[in-house]
């Protein structure tokens, strides 16, 4: 198929990369600019941890410790978990619905290319001061709470960086929505999509709906910062309180938007590794959108502490228990696809339980910090931080590294070094743990969270929990020395990969031809 | 896996446990919530351990099933996959199962929580302002000790606040309370309904004390409502000469000194309240008769450099050279070296949109006419001029 093709005119070096409109290396760029940023924003989480590591204020200033925390959660969220989605996403939805590549590819070139000066933008005030440690980065935590975030002098750096991600989101998401819905082979109805595809479709939709109400957030921040007005000024009679009900109407479909990928990817591994058919595919689609609806009217759950009025309180805990409900059905129809399957335990497959154990300790307590009464102890706690690392680190970052390990063979017709990659696995899954699970307790025990220091009483499990912060920081670089191998050689893979895979991508040969389903294959 | 093998590792493991066992009974490893002293801490409490036990339940089943199916499931068992993928009377089994635990998770839920959010027929109001970076208590009502009208700020300790400043070189685990002590503390009488009433004079605070079972946003613009009884029954048990000690920290993100701005309620006997009541009041006196004299230039200096290094120095830094560009340095500063009006209106009406606070209404003018009196005349700020509290309170 690709043979056709030789006589296109292929720019080589840096033109290729600049220039692309090609979903797979777009998809590639995605996710090394996510892998970057995963580095980046890890770095920042290994500063925390490290002045968190013993009582007393050892390494840095207050302030920056606070900059620290929100770049974290900030090139984190819309830097590493978010492209990484969308890079999975271009390399693997065209494959999987046999479409030749994207709707919209020279939109899609410019969302990836926004995204690097995004960043930029987002990082450089870390470098305007007298000295590295006087960073003038922003400090206000990643959900920029008014007034705070008002008293940033460098606010409009934060403003515009939001905006390029927003739009760079939004382009994204229009693009993939216009290829699942027009771009399918003949034969792939909806309900037959892999649902990798439908958590996408589900996801971009999400996207669009919740990304303006952010990019109205800032603006409003930037309006009140440059320009006299008082959206959220109490003096000027505006609404601090009003800020978060627009930030979290936008930051709780968010939570989803970085998980629902991840989601799809563990229904594809889990059926491959199993040998048998996903359990409960229709109900895996309604559960999926139902999460998504149920995702838009129970963002107050992240402010219980603000004095909402007591039916208020009451409905936001009721309709957030809620999702307790969809999101039960899909752990068990993961399970009950594991159930009398005949499975084997490649990495992908491991990353892929792991997933579901540890996504669903993360529900758990998810479930815990929606009821209001005892959230008001849990509230801005480690029990939080605890809770939200849980779902997006071993859950939303598990589910992209298992996926990057079940296409990586496709993608480079390389397969990786098995035993290296199960040794990043349990090292990562481990670790993972010993970093995560001791600040439930520290939470519970009434450790607040974005403090630089505590009493000693904390003491003995922060010094546990940043042990295990650096050796799973450290593991991941293993990740990417497995990768770069893997890309260099290795064992070639053959076009099926994985004996029990089923699904488009599948049938074209490892590596992925530059073009692929030019003709439209056959859906029976 | 043979089961000899798995004896062994078992085995090994206990041994390892045995081991470490009493190196961490020796440290502070504590696992959960408090229980607190009030009927609302309780009701969390024992909120918080039924929806834990549930999770443990459901997470013991759930995760047997996948262990159960990883080790027999599994291909090298020489297993054959089967074939079934769907069962509609088995996802609705599981659908209403979770359902049904939820509403039983709700009930409990509402009655706990109208109950947490009656502030009704309250002994006490107390109104907390969140400053940055510091609390700021003021008496409403009090049908106890009729200590309405008593006023005073709350602040982080000297000793924790030495400790904790960069490099400092102190070890922490040797200061009393690091981090969770003040300077003054606030007192309720046991066995009375305390309300709270939070607000905030520049960002989001959080007023939050565990074991009382209160954490409440202190937002500007807004008044919000919160309430405790301390129980008796409770407070017997941890009381000692008629007093117990409960503390907590802001919780919410307040920009550089979040981490350093603790809250201590002192729950005392009603004697004991009223007592302390009678000395608050008679201090007031004092404050207001030392804002009605005139001050020599000498004895400002020598009690603003105390007012300075308590409510200044946090941003504007000891040597008065501030953290700019944040926090503007004094020394040499234009406002400091200009005219007095326009430095006292600063300080008193403080600036809108940074963190420079108005101190008018924190602090007494005396207080205030002291400590501007000494920016004036340090770090080599030679304006040689001085306020008096008369001035102040002209600028109010």
């Amino acid at each position: 198929m690709s043979d056709n093709h030789q006589h296109h005119d292929h720019p080589t070096g840096i033109k290729r990369w600049l220039f692309t409109t090609n979903h797979k290396d777009i998809g590639t760029l995605y996710l090394w600019f996510s892998f970057t940023m995963l580095l980046i924003g890890g770095s920042f989480a290994m500063v925390i941890r490290a002045e968190l590591m013993y009582p007393g204020m050892q390494l840095v200033d207050p302030n920056f410790f606070n900059m620290m925390t929100t770049l974290h959660g900030l090139v984190m969220v819309f830097g590493a978990i978010m492209p990484s989605t969308v890079g999975l996403a271009n390399w693997c939805i065209p494959m999987m619905i046999g479409a030749p590549d994207m709707a919209l590819p020279r939109m899609n070139n410019w969302s990836f290319w926004i995204l690097p000066f995004a960043a930029l933008m987002l990082l450089m005030p870390m470098f305007m001061g007298g000295n590295f440690m006087s960073g003038q980065g922003p400090a206000f935590g990643w959900t920029f709470y008014e007034p705070l975030s008002g008293q940033y002098n460098k606010l409009a750096f934060f403003v515009f960086a939001i905006h390029l991600l927003g739009i760079s989101s939004i382009m994204g998401s229009i693009n993939i929505i216009a290829t699942i819905l027009n771009m399918r082979a003949p034969g792939m109805t909806l309900m037959k999509m892999p649902l990798f595809v439908w958590t996408w479709l589900i996801t971009a939709f999400l996207l669009i709906a919740v990304m303006p109400v952010l990019a109205g957030a800032v603006t409003m921040m930037l309006t009140d910062k440059y320009f006299g007005t008082s959206f959220f000024n109490a003096a000027g009679g505006g609404d601090p309180v009003l800020f978060q009900h627009v930030f979290w109407f936008f930051g709780h479909p968010e939570v989803y938007i970085m998980i629902l990928p991840s989601f799809g990817i563990v229904s594809q591994i889990i059926p491959t590794f199993a040998r048998k058919k996903l359990f409960g595919y229709a109900s895996m689609v309604y559960a999926t959108a139902a999460i998504a609806f149920l995702s838009f009217i129970v963002w107050a759950h992240h402010m219980f502490t603000v004095g909402m009025p007591v039916a208020g309180e009451l409905y936001f805990t009721y309709a957030t228990v809620m999702i307790a409900v969809p999101t039960a059905v899909k752990v068990f129809n993961w399970t009950a696809t594991m159930w009398k399957g005949a499975m084997t335990f490649e990495t992908p497959m491991l990353w892929a339980i792991a997933f579901v154990v540890l996504f669903t300790i993360g529900g758990f307590t998810g479930l815990m910090l929606g009821v209001a009464t005892s959230d008001f102890q849990y509230q801005d706690t480690y029990f939080v931080v605890a809770h939200f690392h849980y779902v997006l680190v071993t859950g939303a970052l598990f589910g992209v590294i298992g996926g990057v390990y079940y296409w990586l063979p496709k993608w480079t017709g390389n397969m990786y070094n098995e035993k290296l990659s199960k040794l990043h696995f349990w090292i990562s899954a481990i670790s993972v743990n010993v970093l995560f699970f001791p600040q439930h307790f520290i939470g519970l025990q009434g450790m607040p969270r974005r403090v630089p220091d505590y009493n000693p009483m904390f003491a003995d499990w922060n010094f546990v929990s940043s042990i295990g912060g650096f050796v799973f920081g450290a593991s991941q670089l293993l990740f990417l020395y497995i990768v770069i191998s893997t890309i260099r050689g290795g064992a070639k893979a053959t076009s099926q990969v994985w004996e029990g895979a089923e699904g488009l991508e599948w049938t074209v040969p490892s590596p992925a031809p530059y073009h692929t389903f030019e003709n439209p294959p056959l859906i029976k | 896996m043979s089961v000899i093998k798995t004896m062994k590792i078992l085995r090994s493991l206990f041994a390892v446990a045995l081991l470490i066992g009493p190196a961490l009974a020796k440290a502070n490893y504590g696992l959960n919530m408090t229980r607190g002293v009030t009927a609302n801490s309780h009701t969390m409490y024992d909120l918080h351990m039924m929806v834990l036990w549930i999770c443990v339940v459901v997470g013991v089943a759930v995760f047997g099933v996948i262990i159960y199916s990883i080790i027999y499931h599994r291909k090298s068992k020489g297993v054959t996959p089967a074939s079934f993928h769907e069962s509609t009377t088995v996802e609705v089994i599981w659908t209403i199962i979770p359902f049904a635990i939820l509403v039983a998770i709700a009930v409990p839920t509402t009655t706990s929580l109208l109950a947490y959010e009656d502030v009704s027929n309250s002994d006490i109001d107390i109104k907390a302002t969140g400053w940055q970076w510091k609390w700021e208590y003021e008496y409403i009502s009090d049908k106890v000790g009729d200590g309405a009208g008593v006023r005073f700020m709350s602040q982080l300790d000297k000793d924790s606040d030495a400790a904790r400043k960069p490099h400092s070189g102190v070890d922490v685990t040797k200061i009393d309370h690091y981090l969770l002590n003040v300077d003054n503390p606030l007192v309720v009488p046991v066995g009375k309904k305390v309300r709270i009433l939070t607000t905030g004079k520049d960002v989001i605070h959080s007023w939050w004390v565990p074991a009382l079972g209160v954490k409440r946003d202190a937002i500007p613009g807004y008044i919000n409502e919160s309430q405790f009884t301390v129980e008796k029954a409770d407070w017997d048990k941890v009381q000692k000469d008629g007093e117990a000690i409960f503390r907590g920290q802001c919780a919410e993100l307040c920009g550089r000194e979040h981490g350093f701005m603790p809250i201590v309620v002192k729950v005392v006997s009603e004697d004991k309240y009223k007592d302390w009541v009678k000395t608050q009041k008679g201090a007031a006196l004092a404050a207001a008769a030392d804002s009605n004299k005139v001050w020599t230039k000498d004895e400002l200096i020598q009690h603003g450099a105390e007012v300075y290094a308590k409510n200044c120095a946090a941003c504007h830094q000891p040597s008065g050279e501030g953290l700019p560009p944040m926090f503007p340095a004094l020394k040499g500063s234009k406002i400091v070296k200009g005219p007095i009006e326009n430095h006292i209106h600063i300080v008193v009406k403080g600036k809108p949109g940074t963190a420079m606070a108005p101190f008018g209404t924190m602090l007494s003018d005396a207080d205030i006419a002291a400590a501007i009196t000494y920016e004036r005349n340090s770090w080599g700020n030679n304006d040689g001029d001085m306020a008096q509290p008369s001035q102040i309170k002209a600028a109010h």
